[in-house]
């Protein structure tokens, strides 16, 4: 079974987030829980913060774990976690705390 | 320029306090996403990948000086010191938060700004040809029809609700500079056999997943009808347009399947019922709208300019970028110069808050204090005598802004692809920026020619890449990007859409692939070619063969 993490985007800055073990949102990929079978309990507990007004737009995105490291396997999302390919200067890249393959 | 009337202060005034209390009902949870969405939409902020992104109405692609360093202003208060340029002649910013929105709002209605209608399934910024009022070969100024159905749309309450979006464009030269075959209703200024000024009526043009060219239903409009008309077209769209289908609901679809005469003939019954009703524009508001758009104080020139022919014969890189960056003005003596926003490796459409500032401080200094936007996301200062060009041009190189590539391989319009955009499946920037870096030596550029490159990140096509002379269409296959290549299409009077080439190519390969089509054109074209004359004469054959191998 693919295994999934839970994402959204915060209300107030549009930010991308990650939902945590936990139990909070992280806007780092690396800090997201991940889940296998109880990803349809993940998913919904994205639905209820989106509901209380945190985050929106929740929804689980495919990951590889391999390494101990999470690497979505879409592109996609690889360049959501990171931020525009064009510029490093910003996004999350632009902090350096990411630690990813390189989206290109 | 047109000025706010205290009609349009109040409503845009109006909509900013609106939207205030709009963003704090969300903020403190009264309003739900759901309920909050379509608000949002209704003044230009979506959500991207990264954070928001607030889309500002550019009318027909005017500013001021003044408007320009709003721009900027917002840009390094708000964002994160840039701004992009559309191909819709609208600026986007893709970093604000949701709570200095309202901020941003107020400030640009300070500047006679907003960001309504950048969204939604309403009348969409109506475009124009960016050389209005000063393009030589124009027969009247396209930007009072453009005020006019301007302020016509701007929150019609029969229109606020339409199956899809609904974008016109306006010309008023036989040149078409605003892509109207490809607008859902394209409004070309011609003359009657009398001599009168007044429409040519196309309509159903589009691009997305079905492209379809705008067909002619009414060869000549006067002008005092044209709101009735256009109201016409759209009672007909609003009754019969599908809405159960997003894919298939824009006007285009309509007109393809009722046939063009039948469509025509439903608009011609239902403007029978409205034509001499209140929507006859009168002489005198014509005259009004007019006198916005008055030629500025020129003075009286020679057609040419010692000093500017002079450093012509001196400077090898002023006189290439002469050549490429400069259009035929109507006043003796005044030239129009193109700014590129495309410089090698930038990211095409893009300008950071200090080129905003220093474009504003050009426009006062040489160019009347006014700027516009193109749809290739370019800007344009329309009123520059000959003798201060060289000035100019040395600021902008200064500015890093004299880049000559108008209309070049370089030039490619790139909408914000994957590296952005919620709804695309491949990235367009990046793709640009290869090719571009490819064909970085400008001699080889001039010498290739008329070359226009657009690339879209997903079948919406806001790249325009069915009419690019190569198009690039970003696909995803099974979590790859792939780029698929149509060659041929053209936006201009003469528009025809691309035709696909083979099979799509490999983020890797794709720019190897456009060296080979341009390779291929170059061997196959005779004296005087473009790449389009050749595309058209020698067909699509030679470029398969080269990029595919022999059938």
């Amino acid at each position: 079974m693919t295994a999934q993490i839970l994402t959204a985007s915060r209300l107030r800055e549009g930010d991308v987030v990650y939902f945590t073990a936990a139990g909070h949102w992280s806007e780092w990929l690396s800090d997201a829980t991940v889940a296998d079978a109880e990803a349809d309990d993940l998913l919904a507990r994205g639905k209820r913060d989106e509901a209380a007004g945190d985050v929106i737009d929740a929804y689980l995105v495919a990951v590889d774990v391999a390494g101990g490291r999470l690497a979505p396997l879409s592109q996609r999302e690889r360049i959501r976690a990171r931020g525009p390919t064009v510029r490093a200067d910003l996004g999350k890249q632009a902090r350096q705390r990411l630690m990813l393959p390189a989206a290109e | 320029m047109y000025r706010y009337d205290e009609f349009d202060h109040t409503l845009v005034a109006e909509r900013v306090t609106q939207f205030r209390g709009q963003v704090a009902r969300r903020l403190s949870g009264e309003l739900s996403e759901d309920q909050f969405k379509p608000l949002r939409l209704r003044n230009g902020l979506y959500l991207q990948l990264h954070a928001y992104m607030l889309r500002v109405a550019i009318p027909y692609g005017m500013l001021s000086s003044e408007q320009m360093r709003m721009q900027a202003h917002i840009a390094r208060t708000y964002d994160r010191g840039y701004g992009h340029f559309t191909t819709r002649q609208n600026i986007q910013f893709n970093w604000p938060e949701l709570e200095d929105v309202p901020d941003i709002l107020a400030d640009l209605a300070t500047v006679e700004m907003h960001a309504i209608q950048t969204s939604g399934n309403n009348i969409r910024n109506v475009t124009a040809d960016p050389l209005a009022g000063v393009a030589a070969d124009e027969i009247e100024d396209p930007r009072v029809y453009a005020e006019i159905l301007r302020q016509w749309s701007t929150l019609h309450p029969e229109f606020s609700f339409l199956p899809r979006k609904f974008k016109i464009a306006v010309t008023g030269a036989p040149r078409d500079r605003a892509a109207l075959k490809v607008h859902d209703i394209g409004l070309e200024i011609r003359r009657d056999e009398a001599g009168e000024t007044g429409f040519r009526v196309l309509v159903g043009g589009g691009q997305g997943r079905t492209p379809i060219l705008a067909v002619t239903i009414r060869e000549f409009l006067p002008k005092r009808d044209l709101l009735s008309y256009v109201e016409a077209i759209l009672r007909v769209y609003n009754q019969l347009g599908r809405r159960d289908n997003m894919y298939k609901a824009r006007i285009k679809i309509l007109v393809k399947s009722v046939g063009a005469e039948k469509f025509g003939k439903l608009v011609e019954e239902e403007w029978e019922q409205i034509r001499h009703g209140a929507l006859t524009l009168p002489e005198a508001e014509i005259a009004r709208i007019e006198s916005h758009f008055a030629p500025p104080p020129y003075e009286t020139r020679d057609a040419t300019d010692r000093g500017f022919e002079a450093r012509r014969f001196e400077d090898r890189d002023f006189a290439r970028w002469c050549r490429i960056n400069l259009a035929a003005h109507k006043q003796p003596g005044y030239t129009i110069v193109y700014i590129s926003l495309k410089p090698e490796g930038g990211v095409p459409g893009d300008a950071t808050a200090e080129q905003m500032d220093a474009v504003a401080d050009l426009a006062d200094r040489y160019s009347f204090g006014e700027i516009r936007v193109t749809l290739e996301q370019n800007l344009v200062l329309a009123d520059v005598s000959l003798g201060e060009v060289y000035d100019l041009w040395r600021a902008l190189g200064e500015a890093g802004l004299a880049t000559p590539n108008i209309g070049l391989i370089s030039d490619i319009i790139a909408c914000p692809g994957l590296d952005y955009c919620n709804l695309a499946n491949a990235r367009s920037i990046p793709v640009a920026q290869r090719i571009a870096r490819r064909f970085a030596d400008l001699s080889r550029q001039h010498d290739i020619g008329e070359l226009n490159i657009k690339i879209s990140g997903c079948i919406n096509a806001c790249a325009h890449h069915h009419v690019g002379h190569i198009g690039i269409l970003g696909v995803d296959k099974k979590g790859q990007e792939y780029y698929q290549i149509t060659l041929g299409g053209s936006a201009d009077e003469n528009a025809t859409l691309g035709e696909i080439v083979g099979p799509a190519f490999t983020y890797d390969a794709v720019t190897d692939a456009i060296e080979t089509i341009v390779g291929t054109y170059l061997s196959n074209r005779r004296d005087g070619e473009s790449f389009l004359d050749t595309y058209r004469r020698a067909g699509k054959a030679p470029f398969k063969e080269a990029l595919y191998g022999a059938p």
